[in-house]
């Protein structure tokens, strides 16, 4: 067995890291990492390789995501001492709309405060010009550079191993010598094949298409129509898992999950009645899409993400299924940094203290999976739809109401809790309870009064 | 103040935390400043002025004593409360996360022990 102790396996003062991507996971490794090492004063090195200049607007520098900051996550760097500036959040959400072809609820955030952040990664859609607004991965690189990382705008052409360490070349015919290599280059294939080479056991992750497009209106119309509320659709169409329409500023993001989403799929949802009816009237929403795009999730985690010298991080790693992808960057960054600091850069190191935490997000994945097969069976169930809005709607009416469904809602639309924490509280014989009394109501209701249309919920925005 | 911050909004001499309140949360400052002081008679005595991304009520995550002080904004301030239940679950995965807190509490001891010396 491998002595994953050994000096030979652990940095030293001078040792040098290389971060190939500089998205969420790329960052809050090298944030973390140099954190860790100030702490017991190791003087360690970062270079980070980002060959994309994240300042520009459209698909330049643009790292195809939602674009949202879970409250967890949120509630995690704020203790870090990590505040979120403000040119980087475009608007701060308050609540979540949940939208069903039976109608529509406002599901508030505790205390009333703006728990959730909007943002874009890069610096914004095509034509996004303002100077005084930024992207939330070139945030956490400027912190990094605080921290005293190099950012190098250069692409990787070639990671090759060597006697005492990992060497790597990029395009432009630069050479360096690193005793760590970090891979956080999200789900790109070519990027992911670099590491075939120094980590010959990794399995890359599983993924499937998603799409994401954006709406560009006046912000007062999104204030309007939308609110700084994030909308959530569970309707009945094939494919989609969920849709959620997120105001940004000047933007609304639309992003759908699903099972790989096309066009058609898309134009379905689009066009669906929930969806249009939330637009301004009258609104081409074609002329208003400045770009659109099919980006891939992770939706089963890789194997093997690490060797001695090498570590995955982020989605190239581990995600979170479906919610909060820079949630588990944060998670496994930080945990890659953690192992490397404290415990060594050996393969052994890797598996007894990153490891772990990548099997805790892929073992919580398997919770969601079931979790979201349940939620695709409410979506295709007119009675159980009613009754779930019916549950949502008394609950957010009753003050000193411990709103049990909205919270296991909440909690699912915006990534905030593992899965397992969200199926546990499902099995509260109360809200089983009142699932069971508000289905027989709707049946009552279905059966009785067939054509009365289904009230709102609370003032929406 | 625009919507890009996060937290609730606190009007200027608006109160965040009374002293002798319960306790259950941290604040973190997104925006703005807050004073905290405490009362000598009748008498306001101001203890600290905290800004962007400092926190107080810290003492209301380990204690179940009140608040041993009133918190109020110093102009408009947006704030963020971190909440106790989800502040011990995530310290219990990730203990790494309470460094900043002691650190930030070791200095204020550190600033109270030179006042009281001072005096």
């Amino acid at each position: 067995m491998r002595d994953f102790s050994s000096e030979h396996f652990l940095l030293d003062d001078g040792s040098k890291i290389a971060v190939i991507g500089g998205g969420p996971a790329g960052s809050f490794f090298t944030y973390f990492a140099l954190d860790f090492a100030e702490r017991i004063g190791l003087d360690i090195s970062i270079d980070i390789y980002e060959a994309k200049d994240l300042t520009c607007s459209g698909p330049v520098g643009c790292n195809n995501c939602g674009g949202i900051v879970s409250e967890s996550l949120i509630q995690s760097l704020a203790t870090e001492g990590i505040v979120l500036s403000s040119n980087v959040i475009r608007r701060g959400i308050e609540s979540y709309t949940m939208h069903l072809e039976q109608g529509s609820t406002l599901i508030e955030t505790p205390l009333n405060e703006q728990r959730i952040a909007a943002m874009f990664r890069g610096f914004g859609p095509k034509g996004c010009e303002d100077p005084e607004l930024g992207g939330f991965d070139n945030y956490l690189l400027e912190l990094c550079k605080m921290k005293g990382a190099r950012i190098v705008q250069e692409r990787i052409s070639e990671a090759l191993r060597t006697a005492d360490g990992v060497t790597l070349n990029t395009k432009n015919g630069q050479k360096a010598r690193y005793d760590l290599v970090v891979g956080a280059v999200g789900l790109n294939t070519k990027a992911l094949n670099l590491f075939q080479s120094i980590c010959p056991s990794f399995v890359p992750p599983e993924t499937t298409k998603t799409y994401i497009s954006e709406f560009q209106m006046e912000p007062e119309v999104i204030d309007k129509y939308f609110g700084n509320s994030m909308h959530v659709f569970l309707l009945n169409l094939p494919n989609i898992k969920f849709g959620a329409l997120i105001p940004k500023g000047s933007y609304v993001t639309l992003v759908l999950l699903g099972n790989d989403i096309n066009m058609e799929i898309a134009g379905s949802f689009i066009n669906s009645e929930p969806v249009r009816k939330l637009f301004p009237p009258g609104i081409t929403l074609e002329e208003i899409t400045p770009c659109k795009c099919f980006p891939r999730i992770n939706v089963k985690g890789a194997k093997l993400a690490y060797d001695d010298r090498v570590v995955l991080v982020g989605d190239s790693a581990s995600s979170k299924l479906y919610k909060n992808g820079v949630g588990a960057a944060y998670i496994t960054g930080k945990a890659a940094a953690n192992t490397a600091i404290f415990n060594g850069i050996s393969a052994g190191a890797f598996r007894k203290y990153y490891q772990p935490v990548c099997t805790d997000l892929d073992r919580d994945n398997l919770i969601g999976k079931f979790i979201f097969s349940v939620t695709g069976i409410i979506q295709k169930s007119v009675l159980l739809k009613s009754a779930l809005i019916q549950m949502v709607i008394t609950e957010q009416g009753m003050e000193n109401s411990k709103r049990r469904m909205s919270s296991v809602l909440w909690d699912t639309f915006t990534g905030s809790a593992a899965y397992r924490d969200i199926f546990f509280r499902c099995l509260n014989p109360l809200l089983l309870l009142s699932l069971v009394w508000n289905i027989n109501k709707s049946m009552f209701n279905l059966i009785f009064r067939r054509n009365e249309k289904q009230q709102i919920g609370p003032a929406l925005p | 103040m625009r919507n890009n911050k996060l937290g609730r909004l606190y009007r200027d001499g608006e109160v965040v935390i009374n002293k002798g309140d319960e306790g259950n949360c941290l604040f973190v400052i997104q925006e703005g400043k807050v004073e905290v002081f405490d009362k000598n008679g009748d008498v306001e005595v101001k203890i600290a002025e905290l800004g962007a991304s400092e926190f107080f009520g810290e003492m209301g995550l380990f204690e179940k004593d009140v608040r041993s002080c009133t918190v109020r904004a110093l102009g408009n301030a947006k704030i963020l409360t971190i909440d106790k239940k989800n502040f011990y679950k995530t310290i219990q995965k990730d203990p790494t996360l309470a460094y900043r807190l002691l650190q930030k509490m070791s200095f204020r001891l550190r600033e109270l022990n030179k006042k009281v010396t001072q005096n």
